[in-house]
């Protein structure tokens, strides 16, 4: 076999070596799949193999199902599915088919006759961690960190679909395998264990040998499932106590959810259906239910951003042509403010070497401080050592001294928005710096342009805007200005990807992409507001159209003082070209009557403690007073993601963003933007640009200029073009 | 088609439906039997007549499964002829009873039947008969379903009826139905509830509580504000479906909600010409009677609109009625309906209802029925309108005349 390694001992039992050839990880894959077949009727007839102990060769376990592999038949299905009629039946059942093949391949292992024991010594994820439940016997090692299991398969939009959604409850009851199936929690060695998942946990020099023995001295072992009188742990739906539990359990997935995911909507019906039926009839209802999801778009949406996409741009997928990539060893963070402390944070958790810099010591000494606090805290949360939080803090070297940046690869400047005060401390760093160093600024309003006229090297000069909290938040911008060059950019990278964020490439404009495209939700709240639709709605439809929090709620987060003053900078530039909005008396008002927002516990909305309800003098707002009837919350919610995907289609229409996978991530790790659509950029393209070009035109007619689309996408809608596909790297290359 | 008739109206006293409730002690099937023996005995009942027995009953399981009413019609001694049928259209079930009962003798399908509904809620708890609606992500999550309590308190946000008026609503309702028994208002309907020796165990409305005034009243939680912020969110699903509302204010508690009794009724319907072969008196005439869906989620505000379709079907207008009663599931089920048809308090639960005297669910709109048929001619009334807010979003409702 080329994915397994056999080594029968003397006592029959066979040791199987999962090691796939040519990879890092083993994966689920058409060639593995072929061999576990193999294995199990190898295990089944040959009379002189008492039963098997299944390991892995390499540091993890298994990785789960290859994704890539996976997509590939999918596009004729979803197409055929699509077209209707007597063809969607047999296309959907030619999916089902062939899901259903890694359901049969478990299951013939489970039901081989013969014990199975899984030997897990590493990490066991999706696929993986469904390969091990599939075993009649589970082992885990006690002292090995990354054995862990896992299902990560809702958080792309997908379920457990090789028997992850019924051998689990079956295992631990709902309310335990909740966790793990709906929200992709992952279980180290003594939870599972403890939980009921592995039959023992020992250390990892023993884990072979007990599972030898366990096979051993049992050799009718069979799934608990599998045993007369098997009753499903915690009680099944329709059980006195299981009643409660799958009622509170649709309830908390449809409040979590609001019912954008079908992917968790789905696993309780595998979960609710399938505890109602014996295993080979609830492998083929599971089936059935992954099979629904593939054919939505939200899975294939989430997928290819939250999973493939993600993983290129972190992989460095923007870095221009021509560039190597590099290491990053050592970082210059200017400014100890929030947002500067936060940068060198997770700069040190990444390994950099950093130098922290204030105008005064007290200031840097306050923003190493930040690092000091948030190690103390994951060490008493067992999230880490003391050793561990000793070197990182001290990697942390916090000064006034200038003179320490010069062996610096980077620069992060985040000091207050201010040209004057930007330029002087570019002049103070470039003086020490190396030639190869990049000077990055974390502005988020000045143009890298105008700050990189500061510059003696405006080649080397960048934006590099994190978003806040640093810690939290996953997206990088990268800001070309005028002079950057692409050596510049693929530093940039270098170090955004050092420190496990998400980098994306944006020509300099006014807000760059994300805070550009968030203004538009947040203004659509203020016309709403004005036009009097209840502050309760609005709040409401953006959530229930994905969005984290509503728009007002947003802005409170952000703070109205600062958008008041955003709002003067922009009057002030633009001059006679500042176009008011309705929003803008709104601001004023509320930054005249000192509602900040959350900063000072008033502004759209009244916090009381960890409470916050909506003010209830916002009706004032309300040009013409409260609408009634209301409008429909469809309505609301089309016009708060419409305005933002409209302004997401600009930026790619003036050429700012340039990759349709940069601006969906950007939209979801920028701002929020509701992931199971899976980005802005998807939003259009799963509506399809002629019926969002006819929605957005409704819209215009009836709610203003906001809706306006761009030209391209006119054209889209002409020609039928998606982002996806007229923007691609490969067409990029092509035009 | 012919006109259906009531012929008599009996009820069962409510026995707290708690282990220490007095009907805990005798079996659902000798409730309900006991019902249809005094119907029998006290018409001198052929019962060879008799049609059929439609039942009402929520949770048809365990000592109510297995179709109670035909269970019922052989250990009553009825003539096995007598055929019987369990019905569940939730609270409205025993209402849905007597007029199912009465569309078979409209239909001429039916000379002599008998409506009514059975609930031992101390031994059979609601939802011992499961049911996809809770559980089943089809409907439960897909169209956002939750329980009662949310929905009614979901009316009382979306309608402005604060604690305040659902408190004063319910301190009402306990004093009218004190009154009521006071001067024997119901002594026509009653029969008294007797033991495996024949001993009445049972002669009066056990839940009743005619002590409670607004600071009693004051001192109760409210029921459902964990399930609803808390642990699972309920709330936070209701608001899905009606996103103009901020929160949900939690105002019912089990001093403003019906309470959980065991009871039985029968009411006894045929035509006017078998009525006078079997030497009966008519009572009543049922005029018209109607059921609707509507919203599901907000569930409990059926009554508005099936009061509006049986009037129409009636040719009539809401003051045409001299008496409403609708049950009292909750306080704000009851001020909404007010609300809605601008009904005064005085021509509505005359006699107080299931808050003070508490809901046996299947057997609740017979009893109501039944209560109606008694006060109309106590009160020398004409026309009375009967209607229940039904679980899943429905309503049903039936319009009596006096004849």
């Amino acid at each position: 076999m080329k994915n397994f390694k056999l080594d029968k001992d003397a006592d029959g039992v066979l040791l199987v070596t999962f090691d796939m050839p040519d990879r890092s990880m083993n994966v689920l894959n058409v060639s593995s799949m072929g061999e576990i077949a193999e294995l199990t009727d190898m295990i089944k007839s040959d009379e002189s193999i008492k039963g098997a102990v299944i390991t892995s060769g390499k540091k993890a376990f298994c990785a789960g199902a290859d994704l890539e592999e996976m997509g590939g038949n999918l596009a004729s299905a979803q197409k055929a599915v699509a077209a209707g009629g007597k063809e969607a039946e047999a296309a959907k059942k030619a999916l089902y088919e062939n899901v259903y093949k890694l359901n049969q391949l478990f299951r013939d292992l489970e039901t081989c006759g013969k014990p199975v024991a899984a030997a897990l010594n590493g990490l066991a994820l999706g696929g993986g961690f469904e390969f091990v439940m599939a075993c009649t016997g589970r082992f885990v090692a006690s002292d090995n960190k990354n054995a862990k299991v896992g299902l990560p398969e809702a958080l792309i939009g997908l379920l457990p679909g090789a028997g992850g959604t019924q051998r689990l409850p079956r295992l631990v009851g709902l309310m335990n395998a909740s966790g793990v199936l709906l929200q992709g929690k992952q279980l180290r060695a003594a939870e599972a264990q403890a939980m009921g998942i592995f039959h023992a946990a020992v250390p990892a020099d023993e884990l072979i040998a007990t599972a030898k023995k366990w096979v051993l001295d049992n050799p009718k072992a069979k799934q608990p499932w599998d045993a007369d009188r098997f009753k499903f742990p915690g009680g099944a739906p329709y059980t006195a106590q299981g009643y409660q539990m799958f009622a509170g359990a649709n309830a908390m997935v449809r409040k979590e959810s609001f019912g954008n995911y079908p992917a968790m909507r789905n696993i309780v019906a595998c979960v609710y259906e399938g505890s109602q039926v014996p295993m080979d009839a609830a492998l083929r209802i599971e089936s059935r239910y992954f099979c629904d999801l593939m054919l939505r778009p939200e899975s294939g949406n989430m997928v290819r951003s939250l999973f493939l996409s993600k993983q290129a741009l972190e992989k460095g997928e923007a870095r221009p042509e021509g560039q190597e990539k590099g290491e990053v060893k050592k970082v210059g963070v200017i400014g100890a403010g929030f947002m500067g402390a936060g940068v060198a944070y997770v700069s040190a958790m990444a390994g950099l070497d950093v130098v922290l810099i204030d105008r005064d010591q007290e200031g840097a000494d306050k923003g190493k401080q930040f690092t000091i606090d948030e190690q103390t805290k994951r060490v008493k949360r067992k999230k880490s050592t003391q050793e561990k939080a000793d070197a990182i803090i001290n990697r942390i070297e916090a000064t006034t001294d200038y003179s320490k940046l010069k062996d610096v690869d980077l620069i992060v400047e985040a000091v207050f928005e201010n040209s004057e005060l930007k330029a002087k401390i570019t002049k103070m760093a470039e003086e020490v710096i190396g030639d190869k160093a990049i000077f990055g600024s974390n502005t988020s309003t000045i143009p890298i342009t105008d700050l990189a006229k500061a510059s003696s090297r405006p080649d080397n000069f960048i934006g590099i805007h994190f978003f806040s909290p640093v810690h939290k938040m996953m997206l990088v911008e990268i800001i070309k200005g005028e002079k950057t060059s692409d050596y510049a950019i693929s530093r940039a990278i270098d170090f955004v990807s050092k420190i496990r964020k998400v980098p994306i490439v944006v020509e300099d404009t006014r807000g760059f992409y994300a805070n550009r495209c968030v203004m538009r939700y947040i203004q659509e709240g203020y016309n709403l507001l004005s036009e009097g639709v209840k502050p309760a709605l609005i709040e409401n439809a953006g959530k229930m159209a994905g969005m984290p929090v509503g728009p007002l709620s947003l802005q409170d987060e952000v703070a109205i003082d600062l958008a008041y003053k955003v709002m003067q900078q922009t009057k002030h530039d633009l001059g006679s070209q500042y176009v008011e909005g309705k929003g803008d008396v709104i601001i004023d008002k509320m930054y005249n009557a000192e509602r900040y927002g959350r900063k000072n516990g008033k502004g759209f909305y009244v916090y009381e403690g960890r409470e916050k309800h909506l003010w209830p003098e916002l009706g004032q707002f309300a040009v013409g007073g409260l609408q009634d009837p209301q409008p429909n919350v469809n309505d609301v919610k089309d016009r708060l993601m419409y305005a933002q995907a409209i302004e997401a289609a600009r930026t790619m229409a003036e050429g700012i963003v340039h990759d349709p996978r940069e601006a969906d991530l950007g939209s979801i790790f920028g701002w929020g933007f509701a992931p199971f659509t899976g980005g802005a950029i998807s939003f259009i393209d799963t509506i399809g640009a002629k019926k969002f070009v006819a929605r957005a035109d409704e819209l215009l007619e009836a709610y203003g200029p906001q809706f306006e689309v761009p030209k391209l996408l006119r054209e889209m809608a002409k020609s039928g073009e998606t982002f996806y596909g007229k923007f691609s790297r490969t067409a990029r290359k092509a035009a | 088609m012919a006109d259906a008739y009531i012929f008599d109206a009996v009820r069962s006293p409510r026995g707290k439906g708690k282990k220490n409730g007095s009907l805990h002690e005798i079996t659902a099937l000798s409730l309900l039997t006991q019902q249809l023996e005094a119907i029998q005995d006290r018409n001198d009942l052929d019962t060879s007549k008799i049609d059929d027995i439609v039942m009402g009953c929520v949770s048809p399981v365990a000592g109510q499964g297995a179709d109670i009413a035909r269970t019922a019609s052989i250990t009553a001694g009825y003539a096995e002829t007598a055929a019987g049928v369990t019905i569940n259209r939730f609270c409205a079930s025993g209402l849905e009873a007597v007029n199912m009962a009465a569309s078979k003798v409209m239909a001429g399908m039916a000379d002599m039947t008998i409506g009514g509904g059975i609930e031992h809620m101390s031994r059979v708890p609601m939802g011992s008969d499961g049911g996809a609606m809770g559980v089943d992500p089809m409907i439960a999550f897909d169209h956002a379903v939750v329980p009662q309590g949310i929905s009614a308190d979901l009316i009382a946000t979306k309608y402005g009826f604060s604690r305040d008026d659902c408190d004063a609503y319910a301190v009402e309702s306990q004093k009218r139905a004190k009154k009521a028994w006071d001067e024997g208002r119901f002594k026509k309907s009653i029969v008294p509830v007797k033991d495996q020796l024949g001993v009445t165990i049972l002669d009066h409305d056990e839940h009743m509580r005619p002590q409670t005034d607004m600071q009693s009243l004051g001192s109760l939680n409210p029921a459902f504000e964990a399930m609803g912020k808390v642990m699972p969110g309920m709330d936070y699903v209701a608001l899905q479906k009606y996103p103009e509302l901020e929160a949900i204010k939690h105002v019912h508690h089990a001093g403003n909600s019906s309470g959980i009794v065991d009871g039985a009724a029968a009411v006894l319907i045929g035509t006017k010409e078998m009525g006078e072969a079997m030497g009966l008196k008519a009572r009543a005439r049922i005029k018209a009677f109607a059921e609707i869906g509507s919203e599901p989620t907000i569930m409990l505000t059926g009554p508005e609109f099936v009061a509006a379709k049986a009037l129409k079907r009636a040719g009539m207008d809401v003051n045409d009625i001299d008496l409403y009663e609708l049950n009292e599931a909750f306080a704000s089920v009851v001020l909404r309906f007010m609300q809605a048809h601008n009904i005064d308090h005085n021509k509505i639960n005359v006699n107080g209802g299931a808050i003070a005297m508490g809901h046996p669910l299947g057997a609740t709109g017979a009893m109501i029925l039944g209560t109606m048929v008694d006060e109309l001619e106590r009160s020398d009334k004409e026309t009375s309108l009967i209607t229940l807010c039904v679980g899943g979003g429905m309503g049903s409702a039936t319009i009596i005349e006096r004849v």
